[in-house]
């Protein structure tokens, strides 16, 4: 296919928590419009970080990019507030899916839109589209948020974000404790809205072997910096992948590891 | 106890309910903004007699009653903007305690402002509201108590309309449920800020007529935001529902207590019994009758 018009570039990032904690030691990768870029990495290795930095939400969790810039759009995405972002269609799925809880299904898919300012009218067609992509949410959309399933809680998590209209939908962990029945649903849903509205997807992921399907391209993570990028196709046909960035495989035992060997989740 | 005087209970009981609906208003307003921001604001009893003060001070001087009003509200929104902007927006991500203690500190700069500006006189505020005894089937109700409820419930209801039927409503419950992901969808926060300081500001203002017009508009009148404490604790500190009916619960007790067993402490229980309530409820169930967080955020 032919990407070529870059969306979004991070341009080696670096970033600190509490000026203190450096959880990103430089990391680069672009997405291009129209493409679905996984982030891959175990646990810690700075996906959820890069994704702040990448929607300007660090600042509110006393973190700083002290090196490297990221640009959406051309915009320098670290001097625009994220509701700007948010307009400008740049919206995040946060980690482990933050839904309203005391609101229900319905109106957390509201505030979505809330941003737009558009009518009435322009956020009930909203809500019929995000219905039409996830019809689980309109069967449960009168009931409270903190009540629905894990699944239904990440669909509308989505679904929310859909309501902004973005170009590009960040997503973190979108697989996080969820059946893979439900997983492979979600996944399928976002590769939909890729092929048939032209949305640009990254998607961070511990779920390498789901991701690596659905992805267009990746970007592995490890320590706080990008190791290695590809297309997802080649990625997904290398063992060493698996084995030696993702943890999802103990590493073999090399002279200079400590006693402990590295634990297989 | 076949001599209990019901009539007598029952009008006790009416007149601690009623003043309880007083004791509601002033607590939501700490709601609004506990909610919101997670900041006890201290500051909210200052707030009230800032504005019933400039009230008073307008309407001596001439300026209609409406206007005066409007005069009021429009300065107490900018107050509270003004608050939330210099004092509280710097200090976001700084521990709740030192939250407080800034709200604590500013509600003396707000008093000392109002002494400045106002003087340090008691005004007198007249609502045109007689205080006098009304007959419900022998059952003596005071008619301004009536009359404050009523406004003080249909404040409650307007708030309420407000939050669950606008977008900026929406927009409040949501930053109320999780900050950080309205942050993330775009949500103008200090657009929500700003609205929910301005309704604080007008509760004070409507609180601050009433208990004004009760007790006189004067300093004492910033020391009403310690009747509402045991209110909060009572409904929980994030429910404005909570409030309501803390604010009943402690408006009642407190008046029964007085007339039954006050006599058996040498009378004037009024001002501490509400505090024992409280207390004992908040060994029970620390996050309130309705609360969500825990108490110990404060
Ligand atoms: N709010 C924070 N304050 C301080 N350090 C943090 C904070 N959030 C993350 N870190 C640190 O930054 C590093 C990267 O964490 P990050 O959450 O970005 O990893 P991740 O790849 O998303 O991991 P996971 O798969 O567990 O979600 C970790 O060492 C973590 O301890
Ligand atoms: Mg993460």
């Amino acid at each position: 296919m032919g990407h070529n018009e870059v969306l979004l570039s991070v341009n080696g990032v670096k970033a600190t928590y509490n000026h203190a904690i450096t959880a990103l030691h430089g990391v680069t990768f672009t997405v291009a419009r129209g493409e679905i870029v996984a982030l891959l990495g175990a646990n810690g290795a700075g996906k959820t970080t890069t994704l702040k930095a990448v929607s300007n939400l660090l600042p509110a969790e006393r973190g700083l990019v002290t090196e490297g810039n990221i640009l959406f759009q051309g915009l320098d995405v670290a001097t625009a507030k994220p509701a700007d972002l948010v307009r400008s269609g740049l919206v995040q799925v946060l980690e482990g899916r933050h839904c309203f809880r005391s609101l229900t299904v319905e109106e957390n898919l509201v505030t979505g839109g809330l941003g737009r300012s558009g009518g009435r009218a322009e956020i009930a067609a909203a809500l019929e589209k995000v219905y039409a992509h996830f019809p689980r949410l309109k069967e449960k959309r009168h009931a409270l948020s903190g009540l629905t399933s894990g699944g239904e809680q990440q669909m509308t998590a989505i679904g929310r974000a859909l309501m902004s209209r973005p170009r590009l939908l960040v997503l973190d962990e979108p697989s996080m404790g969820l059946a893979p029945i439900v997983v492979q649903d979600i996944f399928r849903t976002l590769r939909r809205l890729n092929r048939e509205e032209g949305l640009s997807i990254l998607v961070a992921e511990q779920n390498s072997t789901v991701a690596l399907k659905y992805a267009d391209r990746a970007t592995i993570l490890e320590n706080g910096a990008a190791v290695l990028s590809g297309d997802a196709a080649e990625l997904r046909n290398r063992d060493d992948v698996k084995a030696f960035y993702l943890g999802q495989s103990p590493r073999p035992a090399a002279p200079n590891t400590p006693i402990l060997p590295a634990i297989a989740v | 106890m076949s001599d209990f005087d019901w009539l007598f209970f029952i009008e006790v009981l009416v007149g601690g309910l009623l003043s309880g609906v007083m004791y509601s208003l002033v607590a939501i307003g700490f709601v609004l903004i506990y909610k919101t921001s997670g900041v006890l604001n201290f500051a909210q009893g200052a707030m009230l007699l800032f504005a019933a003060l400039t009230f008073v001070s307008l309407t001596e001087r001439g300026v209609p009653f409406a206007l005066a009003f409007a005069i009021t509200f429009a300065i107490m929104v900018v107050i509270g903007i003004a608050i939330e902007r210099t004092v509280l927006r710097p200090l976001t991500n700084k521990p709740p305690i030192t939250l407080f203690m800034a709200t604590l500190g500013l509600s003396y700069v707000i008093e000392g402002a109002a002494q400045l500006i106002w003087g340090t006189q008691v005004h007198g505020l007249d609502l045109g509201i007689e205080d006098l005894p009304f007959d419900v089937g022998g059952v003596f109700i005071s008619q301004f108590d009536i009359f404050a409820a009523v406004v003080a419930a249909g404040m409650v209801a307007a708030l309420s309309a407000f939050f669950r039927y606008t977008r900026i409503g929406l927009g409040f419950r949501a930053v109320a449920d999780d900050q950080f992901a309205a942050l993330a969808i775009g949500l103008r926060l200090p657009w929500i800020w700003a609205t929910v300081w301005a309704a604080a500001g007008l509760v004070a203002l409507v609180a601050g007529l009433l208990w004004g017009a009760r007790v006189g508009v004067q300093f004492s009148l910033s020391l009403i935001v310690l009747k509402a404490l045991p209110v909060l604790v009572l409904g929980g500190f994030d429910s404005i529902l909570g409030a309501i009916v803390g604010g009943l619960l402690i408006g009642a007790t407190e008046k029964l207590a007085e007339v039954y067993i006050g006599e058996y402490f040498g009378g004037g229980i009024e001002g501490w019994f509400a505090y024992v309530v409280a207390l004992a409820f908040l060994l029970v169930r620390p996050s309130g009758l309705f609360g969500q967080k825990l108490v110990e955020r404060v």
